[in-house]
């Protein structure tokens, strides 16, 4: 029995390092990150495009103008395919075939996401560029590479939302005369709108975050874009395209750059991981 | 205007989910298809087993080879045994509490967590405050915390799925907690456990941002755990980024492409042999 206490306890500790890991990067990156923001002034820092690190001027406003610009547009195709294909899958798909389509999803969220940026640039890019005019490097190119980046994530969970619902409801509507795309919309996707609304979050969360493949594909100008055609830098490609050369105050106001992502994935985060738990209890208390 | 009859609007709703549908794998094979095309021809077997020449431009990737497989492979043996500690905990040891809450609250944010904002922390942390420097610990300390939530969940569902009735037998034939956990519960949650770990193999494989700032990008071999390494996903980032050689880089894609494909493939695998045991 004693040997029993001192295992859990033991495991206990161990099961912390994820608790403690989280704490010390918001601890290091805040430690990092706050004091140019102070310095600069908070108003200055987020509100001015005035990015020049050589002469001391922080502003990240651009970049969050970028971030916010590519990940709304991305959002649009990442929701409508995702969810889509989840209610393909998870309603009207013959079993076998959901069988084969399901690791397919899966392995879309396997791709490294340079990958994705680069097959954007040979292929998507110089289309835009011919056909639809500007630069092609673009919030329009970057957002078609993350709503297909985005995509297994808003459909993987928004099945398990749909599947959480008690299949008397899908039984219920069939009963009473509906079709299956009434019960679907009318019934199922309604029981299973929290859930489904967490999912579009989270993929949200990781279209903000995602850096390799925007770098490659959105052109990286210091400008608060005008058109979807117009070129953008987000908030994680400064980090990444400087990062490897700066120093002193410079390297600061890139981990403010970061301690300003952070910040809107954990409200984003949070919000979708409140969602999700309302859905869990919608599924057990009806 | 004359209302359009159910069936007649599910057919048509139904089928432009049949083209989304076929539109998503259409993309996935398009992906996969366009960089082994253009990759596959370029490698031989002097391209897997010569170091680079001139930045890339000629010769191979075998240190690139060698960096992944240690950078990925230690981020893996850092997290599997925390994250499977973690889930027996979770699953055996304790009763929902606020402390599994915080725990789990830890998990999720950290899954939630950019790669490029672990590649920051890396970066102060391992290689600054701990002195490591751009090297294979750190970036695979940097990895393993990445990986590490989704070993603690898919650990914890595999475990969770061991049917109650294994776990009375073995109390009933006097075993203690802990030789239930490790001989009846861990036994047969193996394959579910496996699947998350090949999968964080793969996740680390493809990681580009956090392991540029906390492993460098040295061309050499690496000769220590202390040594900075490129791995082959940063790789191909600089390569064709750079436009060093576009022929190397497809073929550095294609290599970190069936690198992946074998992994998912071997992980759904094991998935399957969970789902097929007798009950």
């Amino acid at each position: 029995m004693k040997q029993d206490k001192l295992i859990a306890l033991a495991l206990l500790m161990v099961a912390f390092s994820a608790v403690s890991g989280l704490a010390l990067i918001t601890v290091f990156i805040f430690k990092e990150g706050l004091p140019i923001i102070v310095k600069t002034g908070p108003g200055n820092f987020f509100l001015s495009s005035d990015w020049d690190p050589s002469s001391g001027n922080f502003g990240i406003f651009s970049m969050i103008a970028g971030s916010l610009a590519v990940t709304l547009c991305a959002m649009v195709i990442g929701t409508v395919f995702g969810l889509g294909l989840a209610i393909v899958l998870g309603e009207f798909c013959p079993p076998g075939l959901a069988a084969i389509l399901k690791p397919v999803v899966e392995l879309l969220a396997g791709i490294p996401s340079v990958v994705y940026g680069f097959v954007g640039v040979v292929t998507i890019v110089p289309l835009i560029r011919t056909y639809l005019g500007g630069p092609g490097l673009s919030v329009l190119a970057s957002s078609i590479v993350l709503g297909i980046m985005v995509l297994p994530t808003v459909t993987s969970i928004s099945m398990d939302a749909l599947r959480a619902v008690p299949r008397t409801y899908w039984q219920g509507s069939i009963a009473l005369g509906a079709t299956k795309w009434q019960t679907t919309h009318m019934v199922m996707l309604k029981a299973a709108k929290s859930g489904i609304a967490a999912a579009i979050i989270l993929g949200m969360g990781r279209a903000v975050g995602e850096t390799m493949a925007v770098i490659m594909v959105a052109g990286n100008t210091l400008e608060v874009p005008h058109s979807i055609l117009d070129p953008v830098r987000t908030l994680t490609s400064n980090i990444a395209l400087e990062m490897g050369y700066a120093s002193g105050q410079h390297r600061e106001a890139l981990f403010a750059t970061g301690v300003t992502l952070f910040v809107i994935i954990m409200i984003l985060n949070t919000i979708a991981l409140a969602m999700a738990r309302r859905g869990a209890g919608e599924g057990r208390t009806r | 205007m004359r209302r359009v009859s159910p069936r007649t609007a599910q057919r048509i709703v139904v089928s432009i989910m049949w083209l989304l549908a076929a539109a998503t794998v259409g993309t996935l094979v398009f992906i996969i298809a366009f960089i082994l095309v253009h990759g596959v021809p370029h490698i031989t077997w002097e391209f897997l087993t010569q170091s680079p020449v001139s930045m890339g431009r000629k010769g191979g990737i075998f240190p690139m080879i060698v960096g992944t497989a240690m950078v990925a492979g230690l981020a893996v043996i850092i997290a599997a045994p925390i994250g499977v500690a973690t889930a027996v905990y979770l699953t055996e040891y304790t009763r929902e509490s606020r402390i599994t809450a915080v725990i789990r609250f830890g998990a999720d944010c950290l899954a939630g967590i950019p790669s490029i904002i672990f590649g920051l922390f890396g970066f102060v942390f391992f290689t600054i405050t701990l002195g490591m420097g751009l090297s294979v610990v750190s970036g695979a300390l940097t990895l393993a915390l990445m990986v590490l939530p989704t070993i603690v969940r898919t650990s914890e569902e595999a475990i969770r799925a061991v049917p109650y009735a294994y776990r009375e037998v073995s109390y009933g034939l006097g075993s203690t907690r802990w030789q239930m956990v490790t001989r009846v519960v861990l036994q047969s949650a193996l394959p579910g456990i496996c699947t998350g770990i090949v999968l964080s193999l793969g996740r680390s494989i493809s990681e580009t941002a956090a392991v540029m700032l906390t492993a460098g990008s040295a061309l050499g071999l690496p000769s220590s755990l202390f040594d900075s390494s490129r791995t082959l996903a940063l790789h191909f980032y600089i390569l064709s980024r750079e436009g060093v050689s576009m022929s190397n880089a497809y073929a550095t894609a294609s290599v970190l492409i069936i690198s992946i494909l074998v992994l998912n493939v071997f992980a759904y695998w094991l998935m399957h042999k969970l789902v097929r045991k007798p009950r």
